[in-house]
């Protein structure tokens, strides 16, 4: 953070600048001026938000996919189909048990269960072959793809939040003041407050782990230089197994908050694949607070879009992108090796 | 992936002596096609089969050449697809121009390769893994974009009636003309595909692929070379897309979606990247899995709806055991049979 001030003081200020802007934004109360330019700030606010969760689901998934592509360079393309899986299983226990909490455990175990057959039985096989690795996973993709569709079917389905999370919470932030002077707050669904919330403490717990354990020294080494990692006798097929599967967990616990709040269909699995590679793309690839830096912008550019230009939401996106590699080809906050 | 040609023998022989009798057989196979088989075989297996190689023959230049897997070639075949669709004639006849053939045809194909040329500046400076990822998210922002997009792209539906002009009296959508127009354009590719693979421009291509610290040490210009690569093939790839636009008789976002993308590469890998005829194998074999593994499903009891599930698992098991395709396949059992006599006893081992 230091160094950064350090070496790049103009953009601290734009960052910090455009930062300011954004708070001030979210913070103040607009006047009639501004809504004549910008709309109503109720719907400003609500793609902001709608952006910051959008994030927060995006980095759920991004960032196994990102330690993963870190640790054992392996493009998992068959990410997207692991996030659909851990969705439908979860939508299953869920009805079957009628506890939505319930489902996170059993879908990680099951997804990670499946993280581990692919790592051991298919990867494995074909270490060092970064482009037969990623062919194969192309190849698994499609073939999981299929299985859901035959399996769930075309149709779309959405898990339901448990009561306790169900119907809209009240945020301290001004959304408008009435003419009465009756100040009037934001009122948010709880259950995208809840799935925010999860993603905070996910990223934060998952960067103690790999700064502060020492299993997090072991992944982080291993990032670094796997080969020296290997020679001083550490296991490292264990470090691996143990990425994969919590990274294809992840993803799979991801289905579940994807499915609660948008829907699950045949499809979501490349929507979602298109994600983590465009947040990895930006934010830089193996690093996990890129993931996040990366799923934030990609949110909140998608949501601000839909909202401010439907037709063209999705080339933000792709513009960001573009901007990114052409600028800092090894993405925000990834570094050249 | 050797690039050495054999050594000619000491006595030049004659030019039809220099291609081997298979090579004949083929031509004199596909030429009388039209005599024996019928419409559908010529239309809609053939001709899908010569397009798709067409559009997976610029993916193969790309990776076996210039050891680039692009996954944006069929977005590049759809974008002249639409660039036809909108310079021409379509059922769309607020958007479309209708220009002449001899106007639109070039146009679509420039702008194709200009859009090829330019996702090809943003992918080269990336390598090996990260081209596939790239390239794939402008495919599919690509798709969304025309999905979304309705006063160029025409949104969702997309453009229909999109058929070739009726040149010289023929009618180019009927089987038989059709069959020799994709025929001939296949061919045509094919050739100047293998002729520049030879030229200096393709044998440095090859060097930037095997070294691309050497060739800069020597002077060449790695990244020219590259992007000049993504421009040759995105040229094959929109011929490839026009003659699709015009099989279908319609152009839509569906047609460079996200699958469609994967097909490619999947024809590709299957028919193996190291030579030129390998697209063009592969493509055989996935129309053929695309049409009849409906029927064949059926007998098996299963629904026809699964013949996805038939082509991706038949792609893992390729690149499971075979990573340069059905080409590598025979190649491996031609070269065991070979060696199949001991040199020294002349017996069976």
């Amino acid at each position: 953070m230091q160094g950064f001030l350090q070496r790049h003081p103009i953009w601290s200020i734009i960052i910090a600048l455009v930062a300011a802007v954004f708070l001030w934004l979210i913070f103040a109360t607009w006047s009639e001026e501004m809504v004549e330019v910008m709309g109503r700030k109720r719907v400003f606010l609500n793609a902001i938000f709608g952006g910051i969760t959008l994030g927060a689901l995006y980095f759920l998934v991004a960032s196994g996919f990102t330690l993963i592509f870190g640790l054992m360079r392996n493009v998992n393309l068959a990410h997207g189909s692991l996030y659909l899986l851990g969705g439908y299983l979860g939508f299953e226990v869920s009805e079957l048990t009628g506890s939505w909490l319930l489902a996170f455990p059993v879908v990680f175990i099951i997804v990670a269960i499946v993280g581990i057959i692919l790592q051991n039985q298919v990867f494995r096989r074909m270490e060092g072959e970064e482009l037969r690795q990623t062919m194969v996973t192309i190849g698994l993709s499609v073939v999981i793809a299929d299985l859901l569709l035959w399996t769930w079917g075309g149709q779309s389905y959405t898990i339901y939040s448990p009561d306790w999370l169900s119907g809209p919470m009240t945020l301290p932030i001004v959304s408008s003041i009435r003419d009465s002077g009756e100040v009037v707050y934001l009122r948010y669904p709880a259950v995208r407050m809840a799935i925010l919330f999860a993603a905070i403490v996910i990223g934060i717990a998952m960067w103690l782990v790999l700064n502060k354990t020492k299993l997090g020294m072991l992944v982080r080494a291993g990032v670094d230089d796997r080969e020296m990692l290997a020679a001083s006798g550490v296991r490292i097929q264990y470090v691996f197994l143990a990425v994969f599967a919590f990274g294809a967990g992840l993803a799979g616990m991801a289905g579940i908050v994807g499915g609660t709040f948008q829907s699950l269909s045949p499809g979501e699995d490349t929507r979602f694949l298109l994600a983590s590679l465009v947040v990895v793309i930006v934010g830089g690839m193996g690093s996990i607070p890129g993931a996040a830096i990366g799923a934030l912008i990609i949110g909140l550019s998608e949501q601000l879009g839909l909202v401010y230009a439907p037709t063209y939401s999705v080339v933000f996106t792709f513009l960001i992108m573009a901007a990114v590699l052409a600028f800092r080809p090894q993405g925000l906050l990834g570094e050249t090796r | 992936m050797s690039i050495a040609e054999p050594r000619k023998a000491a006595v030049q022989p004659m030019w039809f002596e220099k291609i081997p009798a298979g090579w004949w057989a083929l031509v004199l196979i596909l030429l009388t096609m039209p005599a024996w088989a019928n419409d559908f075989v010529l239309f809609q297996v053939m001709g899908w089969t010569f397009i798709l190689g067409m559009i997976a023959l610029s993916l193969m230049f790309l990776a076996g050449y210039g050891g680039m897997v692009s996954l944006i070639q069929m977005s590049v075949a759809a974008m002249a697809g639409y660039m036809v669709a909108i310079f021409g004639n379509s059922g769309m006849g607020e958007i479309s121009m209708g220009l002449p053939w001899w106007l639109y045809l070039p146009i679509a194909v420039a702008i194709a390769a200009l859009f090829g040329t330019l996702v090809g500046a943003l992918a080269v400076r990336t390598e090996g893994i990260y081209t596939i990822m790239i390239t794939l998210a402008i495919a599919a922002a690509f798709f969304y974009f025309t999905r979304q997009n309705y006063t160029i792209f025409n949104g969702y539906s997309g453009f229909n009636l999109v058929v070739p002009p009726p040149l010289f009296g023929v009618d180019w959508r009927a089987p038989m003309p059709f069959y020799y127009l994709t025929l001939g354009c296949a061919a045509i590719c094919y050739l100047v595909v293998v002729y520049v693979s030879r030229s200096p421009f393709g044998l440095s291509l090859q060097g930037v692929r095997d070294n691309p610290r050497r060739m800069a040490a020597l002077g060449f210009n790695v990244t020219a070379h590259r992007v000049a690569a993504y421009t040759f093939a995105s040229v094959i790839a929109a011929i490839g897309g026009i003659l699709l636009a015009w099989q279908n008789a319609q152009i839509a976002p569906g047609t460079a979606g996200i699958p469609a993308v994967i097909d490619i590469l999947v024809i590709a890998v299957v028919g193996g990247i190291t030579r030129p005829i390998g697209p063009f194998i592969g493509a055989l074999i996935y129309v053929l899995l695309r049409t009849f593994s409906p029927d064949v499903l059926l007998a098996f009891g299963l629904s026809g709806e699964r013949f996805k599930l038939l082509i991706g698992l038949g792609f893992l098991a390729i690149v499971f055991f075979s990573p340069d395709g059905v080409l590598g396949l025979w190649e491996r059992w031609r070269n065991r049979r070979a060696r199949g006599q001991d040199p020294l006893t002349g017996e069976d081992p």
